[in-house]
């Protein structure tokens, strides 16, 4: 029973990182580039969350949305700001400044909310579900996790296959400048891509918080990695993709801690990285670049 | 008036002079070609018509609104359209998605009307595949409406990208080489498909080629261009028969 335990966790734990994966994978499907302070998008969602819902005591839906708005905000200014002016440069020169943005936002976050752990209240207050005569325990906001990632997944693989936006995007990740030149405004469409992904940041936030109750102006950084890690193992740029290595990472990750060390956990996460890479560079999902001659 | 008209347009990169003082005038509903040796400048000219660089100098009028400067998609909408020498279609999207993306300018609903999947969101997408439906069939596509872009034939890929630029709406449409690639039997079709485009929408075509049975065919005027600079310009006949563009082309 208690390796239902432990993968149901594992599912739990790989659903937040299936949405922050989402971001990145989207980002780096349309923009091509790597958005390094997605993580850290993560944790300022879970601060204004903590901020509204605890601090302000604002209904907790409500501070998520509250939280939504603000990192859409965020990541949309993200986007004006650093990126944009480094369209058509090196991708270097983006991955760089993109890590530059991470460390600004967790210093930030240092000088404003100062680096002791803030203690973040569960805003899933749903019974937790019990089977087999208390012998299976399943936390409700493991429940609400699986599915609110299903949900936004499925959402947006709609969004972009049925929408003229999502159209738009594909168009841009195929060709910019051919879908420019069919009218297409692409820094427009990038943008939109960038507001999407960090809204769904705050809700992977949110969600990390309440599952592991500590903030602190780290508390983005590693979970970003790893879902970077996710993204990249089921193909980067795959919304799908993104998707299924998010859970596998958690579902190795939990089973990891469980039954080989805790302590080896993150090393073998890494080495999964390492391994497809050398395995299957493109993913799961990815597509092969094919060159043609 | 003409629908296309430059003045003294003209780009360097660098050192190098590539269009240089270029005139040309289009008029409504003409089938005009713009020929010349490779590295002429030709394909240049159709990205500082459609904003990819912008001038040094000169000016770009269309129905005497002058675009030079002017941004990519700002002149799409002002009514340019263009195909590309090598095919760019969006080669993982549906035949019928490509058209889609052509019309993404007419048909407006918000992002938030899109995921949240209001009811606006329902009647504009099916006003837009029923007029993209409508616009593959002009073209005798509608058969490929669910294919990939990219698993069409060769020449049904041609017709797809010149559909996909109709849908824009454009004023004015530039063919960069559409007979590059293709085998006589082709070419004969992609002719006709020009000449039906040009009938049938009352289109303005400026086209680039190097296939002269297809420029002498459908071009009713002609600009030839050598080291960026006008050579001859004029009725078809008249041009292909001048003896400096015979030089140009064959050497002296």
């Amino acid at each position: 029973m208690s390796f239902v335990a432990h993968l149901i966790n594992g599912i739990s734990l790989g659903s937040v990182y299936a949405l922050i994966a989402l971001g990145y994978t989207m980002v780096y499907g349309i923009a091509k580039m790597l958005n390094f302070a997605h993580g850290d998008v993560i944790m300022i969602g879970g601060y204004v969350v903590f901020v509204t819902a605890s601090g302000l005591g604002i209904n907790p839906l409500a501070a998520i949305i509250v939280s939504m708005a603000a990192c859409t905000v965020l990541g949309v200014t993200i986007e004006r700001v650093a990126y944009r002016p480094l369209r058509g440069a090196s991708p270097l020169a983006v991955l760089i400044t993109a890590i530059g943005v991470s460390y600004l936002l967790q210093n930030v976050a240092l000088l404003v909310f100062g680096s002791d752990t803030k203690a973040f209240s569960n805003v899933v207050t749903l019974q937790n579900l019990e089977l087999f005569d208390g012998q299976l325990i399943i936390k409700s906001v493991t429940i609400v996790t699986v599915i609110v990632s299903i949900i936004i997944m499925v959402g947006l693989t709609f969004f972009v296959k049925k929408t003229k936006i999502g159209r738009a995007m594909t168009a841009v990740s195929e060709d910019q400048g051919a879908a420019q030149l069919m009218g297409i405004n692409v820094n427009g469409t990038i943008a939109v891509t960038f507001a999407i992904g960090s809204s769904l940041a705050a809700v992977a936030g949110v969600l990390l918080c309440s599952a592991y109750p500590s903030l602190t102006p780290y508390t983005g950084s590693m979970p970003g990695i790893k879902a970077f890690v996710a993204a990249v193992f089921g193909g980067i740029g795959s919304i799908p993709g993104a998707f299924i290595g998010g859970i596998l990472l958690g579902v190795i990750e939990n089973l990891s801690k469980a039954y080989i060390s805790s302590q080896l956990a993150d090393a073998i996460v890494f080495s999964i990285l390492i391994i497809v890479l050398l395995v299957k560079p493109t993913g799961l999902l990815g597509k092969k670049a094919l060159e043609k001659v | 008036m003409a629908l296309l008209e430059t003045k003294k347009l003209g780009i360097s990169f660098g050192g190098l002079r590539a269009v240089n003082a270029f005139d040309i005038s289009v008029e409504k509903g003409q089938l005009y070609g713009l020929i010349g040796p490779n590295g002429a400048g030709k394909t240049t000219i159709f990205n500082l018509l459609t904003g990819v660089y912008t001038p040094d100098e000169g000016a770009i009028l269309l129905d005497g609104v002058n675009l030079a400067g002017k941004r990519t998609i700002d002149i799409c909408k002002a009514g340019i359209a263009r195909t590309f020498q090598n095919i760019r279609l969006f080669h993982d999207m549906s035949v019928l998605d490509n058209v889609k993306v052509g019309l993404h300018n007419h048909y407006p609903y918000s992002t938030f009307e899109g995921i949240l999947r209001l009811p606006r969101y329902h009647k504009v997408e099916k006003e837009m595949n029923a007029r993209a439906m409508e616009i593959l069939e002009v073209f005798g596509l509608e058969g490929y409406a669910d294919y990939k872009a990219e698993n069409l034939p060769y020449g049904q890929q041609r017709k797809l990208e010149i559909a996909r630029a109709m849908a824009t709406n454009p004023k004015l449409l530039l063919l960069d080489e559409p007979a590059a690639g293709m085998n006589p039997n082709e070419t004969k079709e992609l002719m006709e498909t020009i000449r039906f485009v040009r009938d049938r929408f009352e289109m303005t075509i400026l086209l680039i080629e190097h296939d002269m049975k297809l420029v002498a065919g459908i071009c009713e005027k002609l600009t030839v261009l050598n080291f960026g600079e006008v050579l001859a310009q004029g009725e078809t006949q008249e041009v292909l028969n001048n003896p400096d563009v015979i030089t140009a082309y064959l050497g002296s």
